[in-house]
């Protein structure tokens, strides 16, 4: 249905689909069978070949059958239904758990081991259980590929999915649920490796650092931006998002809003570090209190100075 | 029965009370009038929301910026679905064809209570200009979809009060004219008139006007709480202040989808009346008609979490509303068969309104069908806010309450204007109208299935191909719409006379001249025992 490729991208999607050819099927079977004798009755009842009607009050008999006929089929769809979707509320014990976080707009993902990225990396044929937090407002995760959806509800306990990826490759996870201004670009990929890559990719170190280049503060503080999602909200080319640019921001004076009045302040360590800990105590002049949330507990004083060392290059 | 009416009394549309000019319509408490005020409300802001929704479809002609941002994008499928809902398909035919027919059907000069229907229409355009105000005041039009999710629609900063005001007064104007109606049919039908002789346009009258009655509060109750929320910061549903968004998704659905069988079981009622008049034949399976009518507003109470399969509801709560999600299918299937059998060996008279009929029940089936792959459990969680679910309740709610409403349109316009339409034109306007329909929607399941969710501003290049299709079925469908409302409003004014009964029913609203006079019957009829709204001969 998505594309014959990827069928079996995960252990749902022949359940789910054979569900779904089957309502389907009945459903066309209808659809096209009624249309047909309705199609029919017009031409053959015309009043030029039919000019004088027969009066039928109706017909218990047929009132029976065909209230008992779709009572049956509806069971039968629903079973279906049912019997498909209950192994997607029951993950198996053993599965990997990764920690996703969903905030206004981008995921991130977190590791047992405390890896963070922006791309869902997944060993094949192992059961994976995503757990759910969602930092502002309801996203929903979707891999449409794996035939799984879940919407992400903010402050709820025990919000988690789970699946079994089957098949190496790169498929789309979207948000599903509206969340605001950039909803449609709040997505990302899951790459599906063979278990022994992925246990490399995972564990090895020395790949994170050559993926970052030499790891300077500069790389690593941009690094850091790319995978919490700073830049789905502030550009880097002095366009204006939904926050402020960082194009030039290093320095410069600026109108903040504090607690409702104007003042001006100097982009300074300070500056940031309040920014991003406690982001609307002073607000940009022109854009919307209440976006952003603090990322304190999230971000080390460490990543903040490799932040600011990124930010200083932004002229 | 009497053709002498025209002489002895002026007909609604040229009598002279107290007011005159444009006071004579908007404080006229005649039910026909009032069904007018709501049709041109209605049409007007039809106008707007139509337009909002091919800026839309424009927008998604190409991925990346076609005409408009982001976040004008997002205040506009807002805006049209608000429109839309509350105050176009929520009204929509019983505020019109109700109003309009109800009393005429039932033998009687007016609804019970002709005041209070004088001040629906006023709260509905209180309203209206409630909603309005958000978009032109204020820091910002609305961006949080019809539905105003919990918690981003405590979040945003834009004008959602007025908003959410607006449509709570919307509601009570719903409130007021379920309970009118169903006085009226309670006591206002004629002698001899008994329930089980009542046209099946005044059954399902009845049976919306008790959804309205009992669930609109639902919602008022709920909009009251996001306000309270709002402005005071009581924390009912912002997990922030220790509130549940998943208790306002209830809380919303709860109204919400009953208000589908608002907009939808009139909508069967006005077919129910078209195809036996077309036919020439009794309505096949009248009883079997009313028992689903009542089903369906019996049973459509039940089924509101089938919107919420993603949400994270208890596993015994998903299994109960799949299972009553189907159950409620039954109902309407039992009328598109009842339809199809009325067909069987009557004498058909294909006109504008026959064709409107037949395709309401093609899209009727199509928009139906595809609510079995939703209620089903698995099958939704793939195809849940996606495109396909946009197709599916576009086939119902504007494929199914919108084909009735034209249907109804060009059934009763002689009897409300006393004028005829241009068939040809009329007929013309319906085929592009319906191609346009099919080519706009028809993608959106395609594209669902492909895994585009809904609500997207931009969207990635492999769902290119399905958003050309659909727009070019936008220009398409607003070609048709063109086509329609432009014969029907100049034949209204310059269409030839219309006869008082151009298509030979049989209900009591085509016994009286056309346009029908002040206070419809010079005297109450009497229904005979073998007198009845389907008994052809």
């Amino acid at each position: 249905m998505y594309s014959s490729e990827v069928t079996q991208a995960s252990n749902f999607v022949q359940g789910v689909d054979r569900a779904f050819l089957i309502i389907m099927g009945i459903s066309f079977l209808f659809l096209i069978g009624l249309t047909v004798v309705m199609l029919v009755f017009v031409y053959k009842y015309n009043k030029k070949r039919n000019p004088k009607p027969t009066q039928i009050e109706g017909s218990v008999k047929l009132e029976l059958l065909w209230t008992i006929v779709p009572f049956v089929l509806t069971l039968l769809m629903f079973y279906l239904g049912w019997a498909e979707w209950k192994p997607m509320s029951k993950p198996p014990k053993d599965a990997m758990e990764v920690t996703v976080y969903g905030r206004m707009w981008n995921f991130s993902f977190e590791y047992e081991n405390g890896r963070r990225t922006d791309t869902l990396y997944l060993p094949k044929d192992k059961p994976v259980k995503l757990n759910l937090v969602a930092m502002d407002v309801l996203h929903s995760l979707y891999i449409p590929a794996f035939r799984v959806k879940q919407d992400m509800v903010p402050g709820k306990k025990d919000n988690f999915m789970w699946f079994e990826p089957q098949k190496e490759g790169e498929y789309e996870l979207f948000c599903a649920e509206y969340c605001g201004l950039q909803h449609s670009y709040m997505y990302t990929f899951v790459k599906v490796l063979e278990d022994s890559t992925f246990t490399n990719w995972l564990t090895d170190t020395t790949m994170v650092a050559s993926a970052a280049d030499v790891e300077s503060p500069t790389a690593t503080g941009r690094r850091i931006m790319q995978s919490i999602g700073c830049f789905a909200c502030h550009s880097i080319d002095g366009s204006k998002l939904v926050g402020p640019s960082f194009k030039g921001i290093w320095g410069e004076e600026q109108t903040v809003v504090t607690g409702g009045e104007k003042r001006q302040i100097t982009v300074d360590e300070e500056y940031i570090r309040r920014s991003i800990y406690d982001p609307n105590a002073d607000v940009a002049d022109g854009f919307n209190k209440g976006l952003m949330l603090s990322y304190e507990g999230q971000l080390s004083d460490d990543d903040i100075n490799n932040i600011i060392e990124y930010l200083k290059t932004l002229k | 029965m009497h053709t002498s009416h025209a002489e002895n009394e002026a007909n609604y549309l040229k009598y002279k009370g107290k007011y005159k000019g444009l006071l004579g319509w908007i404080l006229s408490t005649d039910h026909k009038r009032i069904g007018l005020l709501y049709l041109y409300s209605i049409a007007t802001m039809f106008s707007v929301g139509a337009l909002l929704g091919l800026a839309m479809k424009f927008e998604l002609l190409a991925p990346g910026k076609t005409i408009m941002d982001a976040q004008t994008y997002n205040a506009t499928f807002t805006v049209h679905g608000v429109i839309m809902i509350f105050m176009i398909v929520i009204p929509g035919l019983p505020a019109v064809f109700g109003n309009f027919l109800l009393p005429i059907m039932l033998g009687a000069k007016d609804v019970a209570f002709p005041k209070l229907n004088l001040l629906s229409w006023w709260l509905y355009v209180a309203g209206v200009f409630l909603v309005l105000s958000a978009l032109l005041f204020g820091p910002g039009t609305p961006d949080t979809g019809w539905t105003f999710y919990a918690p981003y629609s405590f979040k945003t900063g834009t004008n959602l009060l007025p908003a959410v005001f607006g449509a709570f007064v919307l509601g009570f104007s719903s409130i007021l004219t379920g309970l009118n109606f169903l006085v009226t049919i309670h006591r206002l039908r004629c002698p001899g008139l008994k329930w089980t002789k009542l046209p099946l346009f005044v059954w399902t009258i009845y049976g919306t006007a008790w959804i309205q009655l009992l669930a609109t509060p639902v919602v008022g109750i709920t909009l009251v709480l996001i306000a309270l929320e709002r402005i005071f910061g009581v924390g009912v549903f912002d997990p922030a202040l220790g509130g549940d968004p998943i208790l306002y998704q209830h809380l919303f659905w709860i109204y919400s989808h009953p208000a589908v069988y608002i907009m939808i079981l009139p909508a069967m009622g006005a077919i129910s009346e078209i195809i036996p008049t077309f036919s020439q034949k009794h309505i096949f399976g009248y009883k079997a008609i009313i028992a689903s009518t009542m089903a369906i507003a019996f049973v459509g109470w039940l089924v509101w979490g089938h919107h919420m399969y993603t949400a994270g509801m208890s596993g015994t709560a998903q299994y109960y509303f799949s299972l009553l999600t189907f159950i409620v299918a039954i109902p309407s299937a039992i009328k598109v068969f009842n339809w199809i059998s009325t067909l069987y060996k009557g004498s058909i008279n294909v006109q504008t309104p026959f064709y409107w009929a037949i395709s309401f029940i093609f899209v009727f089936m199509i928009g139906g069908l595809s609510g079995l792959v939703l209620g089903s459990l698995a099958t939704n969680i793939y195809v849940h806010d996606t495109a396909f679910v946009v197709a599916h309740f576009h086939y119902i709610v504007f494929g199914g309450t919108g084909f009735s409403f034209f249907a109804a349109m060009h059934y009763w316009f002689p009897k409300i204007f006393g004028r005829m339409y241009d068939k040809a034109w009329a007929n013309i306007g319906w085929l592009v109208f319906f191609i346009g329909f099919l080519a706009l929607y028809s993608p959106m399941f395609y594209l669902g299935m492909m895994g585009m969710p809904r609500r997207y501003y931009d969207y990635l290049e492999e769902f290119h191909g399905g958003n050309i299709l659909s727009t070019f079925g936008s220009w398409i469908m607003v070609t048709g719409l063109i086509i329609i409302i432009t014969n029907l409003v100049r034949s209204a004014r310059r269409g030839p006379k219309a006869e008082m009964n151009p298509w030979h029913g049989k209900t009591l609203e085509w016994t009286v001249t056309s346009p029908p006079p002040l206070e419809n019957f010079d005297e109450i009829p009497v229904i005979a025992e073998d007198d009845g709204p389907y008994n052809y001969k």
